[in-house]
């Protein structure tokens, strides 16, 4: 049998999770991410990354948007998926993500954006005509009191929202990661530690995605970044990767001194097929450069444009050794035979519905999704900062 | 052609009784789907099925006619049922040397290329174990997959979503996607058979009699005779699926 060393069961031999099913993790991870960031600033006060709110916010929409489209592409039968919200079978895990999903979007994503954005919405609806005033106006749902009582009110009401949010978007994520680790059939999946694993690496990866999009939106603006916000979301960037990388240690750590009946194969398989992606592109590339770098940033004085050059190699060697995380356990758990006897080969099909070319497709959508949102509910704040460069 | 007296009273014979066989199966082949044969009652039974790893002689009797009885797609990674031919050395008893060339259903060339001589060589026939705890109807967002009252997992193909979740939840690799209609698939123990009083398809054609279907709740079934008399094994008992296929001889390096 061609790409298959030893001996898989012979059902094993296609791979029944494709690209389409590592990007639902990502994406969903930087929604979690992304919104975990924002919340900095809504509940912990921590101003300085004030520039990034709502930026965070519309990002976290854009991807959660996205996060449903690549299982359904992946689905036999999409047009059965909406059973899962008549019918929802209660021991399934993944038959609470739409509910999970729909509870995010609705009640916290939404919610939070709209209480944030109201005032600008009735201004700008004020102050325009036509179609444009019609638009802003339905968006206001017809709630145009800017009172400042009521203003007050949206900022309380608002602040709950996203002390609702923080659990929420955990949830979100942490599920996903519970879809893998309760598979008892796979030991590459089976860990308790696989939620909180998804979890903090959510985080890392929309920390990363928003601190990049705001570097790079602020220098396409030409309005100048502000330092203080910049070195201060890498900070927690560094903080949150550093947790993650303990976590990730820990498994790894663990597994190896266990060595398990399924060690002998998995060890195997790290070393051949999942080599480049694991130990390169996740462990060497994707983990340990950017931890060196905005390690260096924390601890050396080093000049405001080389810190945000290494901050930007940060950001995106981080999104790509998160990506190639993802690939490793959607990918790399269906490599080896759960015999622990052989191994199979993923053959990544290019204009297929399960392709390559749909996946790239998908991952730019969210950016499209960002450009229209920015335009309809620009976040850009004109306070006067300290420190721009 | 020369046929004497004695040819035409055998095959004379053979085609009265076998036709006789096949008339008397008739008015249960023609009941048509499970809901028709009124006289089958879920609650009567508890199906289970048991292998008799030394019987076994991997002739592949059993993949073909699993695969012309419930229509399963040529291709050689789509089974309801197959079997694996186990060699381990007295050496390395860990790790086996396991084939299943197309799931074994032209059977297995009678020497290893590598010309293995030491050792015990085996056949183990795998199918879906109708786990009683099964991990797969536990992922199955729909419940399109479940457990019949009388214990065989099946799924509803009007209702599978095609997520193949339940694929990667099976520990033994018995599910799969069917292409034609992109929905799981996996042994039914042949139950459109069963509700009619007869055998699965794997186990009437089975020659040395190593695969029985068993009914647990049939007091005069005589797999009670058989699990009472032989050292039974399940595979990986350390899921804890419950699963009801039961091995006779089963070695300790099949997994």
């Amino acid at each position: 049998m061609p790409g298959v060393q030893g001996f898989m069961y012979p059902n094993e031999i296609e791979l029944q999770w494709s690209i389409l099913i590592v990007l639902y993790p990502y994406i969903t991870g930087l929604v979690a991410g992304a919104f975990i960031l924002a919340s900095l600033e809504r509940v912990f006060n921590v101003q300085a990354v004030r520039p990034t709110y709502r930026l965070a916010l519309l990002t976290a929409l854009a991807f959660l948007l996205v996060a449903p489209l690549p299982l359904q592409l992946h689905l036999g039968h999409p047009e059965r998926s909406f059973e899962m919200y008549l019918t929802p079978h209660r021991t399934s895990a993944m038959a609470m993500f739409g509910f999970v999903y729909l509870w995010y979007l609705m009640v916290v994503l939404l919610v939070e954006i709209w209480l944030d954005y109201r005032k600008e919405l009735v201004l700008a609806a004020r102050a325009s005509t036509g179609v444009k005033r019609l638009f802003y106006r339905a968006l206001t749902l017809g709630s145009d009191n800017l009172s400042p009582e009521s203003l007050r009110i949206d900022d309380k009401v608002g602040r709950i929202v996203t002390v609702i949010g923080i659990p929420s978007a955990f949830m979100l994520h942490g599920y996903v990661g519970f879809i893998f680790g309760s598979i008892k059939a796979n030991p590459w999946w089976s860990t308790p530690m696989m939620p909180i694993v998804f979890l903090f690496s959510a985080i890392v990866s929309g920390i990363a995605m928003v601190m990049l999009l705001y570097m790079v939106l602020t220098w396409w603006r030409g309005t100048g970044i502000d330092m203080n916000c910049a070195d201060t979301v890498a900070k927690y960037l560094f903080y949150a990767f550093l947790v993650d990388f303990a976590l990730e240690m820990l498994d790894l750590i663990h597994r190896i001194y266990e060595a398990d009946e399924s060690f002998r194969a998995l060890d195997f398989m790290v070393h051949t097929k999942l080599f480049l992606s694991q130990i390169v592109l996740q462990l060497i590339v994707g983990t340990g450069v950017p931890i060196l770098l905005l390690g260096i940033t924390q601890v050396a004085r080093i000049a405001p444009r080389i810190r945000l050059r290494m901050y930007l190699t940060a950001g995106v060697l981080t999104l790509i050794g998160i990506f190639a995380m993802r690939w490793n356990v959607v990918i790399g758990g269906q490599l080896f035979s759960k015999s622990f006897l052989g191994y199979t080969t993923y053959k990544l099909a290019f204009a297929t519905r399960e392709g390559l070319l749909p996946a790239i497709l998908l991952m730019l959508l969210p950016f499209g999704i960002l450009a229209v949102l920015l335009r309809v509910l620009p976040p850009w704040e004109h306070a006067p900062a300290t420190d721009r460069l | 052609m020369d046929t004497s007296r004695r040819d035409f009273l055998i095959i004379g014979t053979r085609m009265f009784v076998m036709t006789s066989v096949a008339a008397a199966a008739l008015e249960h082949v023609v009941a048509g789907a499970p809901e028709k044969a009124p006289s089958y009652n879920t609650a009567d039974h508890w199906w289970a099925m048991t292998i008799d790893i030394e019987k076994c002689v991997g002739s592949g009797h059993c993949v073909r006619a699993c695969k012309l009885e419930n229509n399963v797609p040529d291709e050689p990674y789509f089974f309801r049922t197959w079997v694996e031919r186990y060699h381990v050395d007295p050496l390395d008893m860990d790790h086996p040397t396991v084939d299943s060339p197309n799931g074994g259903i032209d059977g297995f060339p009678e020497t290893y290329p590598d010309g293995k001589t030491s050792g015990k060589t085996f056949f183990v026939p795998k199918l879906c174990n109708h786990c009683a705890d099964s991990p797969c109807t536990q992922v199955c967002p729909v419940g399109a997959t479940f457990r019949t009252n009388d214990g065989v997992v099946l799924i509803d193909k009007s209702y599978c979503l095609g997520c193949r979740y339940c694929v990667q939840a099976c520990p033994y690799g018995c599910r799969y996607i069917d292409p034609r209609t992109n929905t799981a698939d996996k042994c039914t123990l042949c139950y459109h058979r069963l509700t009619k009083g007869l055998q699965p398809a794997c186990c009437e054609t089975c020659p040395t009699g190593a695969r029985q279907i068993a009914d647990l709740k049939n007091p005069k079934d005589p797999v009670h005779e058989f699990l009472r008399t032989h050292q039974i094994q399940i595979l990986k008992p350390q899921m804890a699926t419950g699963a009801k296929v039961y091995y006779n001889g089963l070695d300790g390096s099949v997994r």
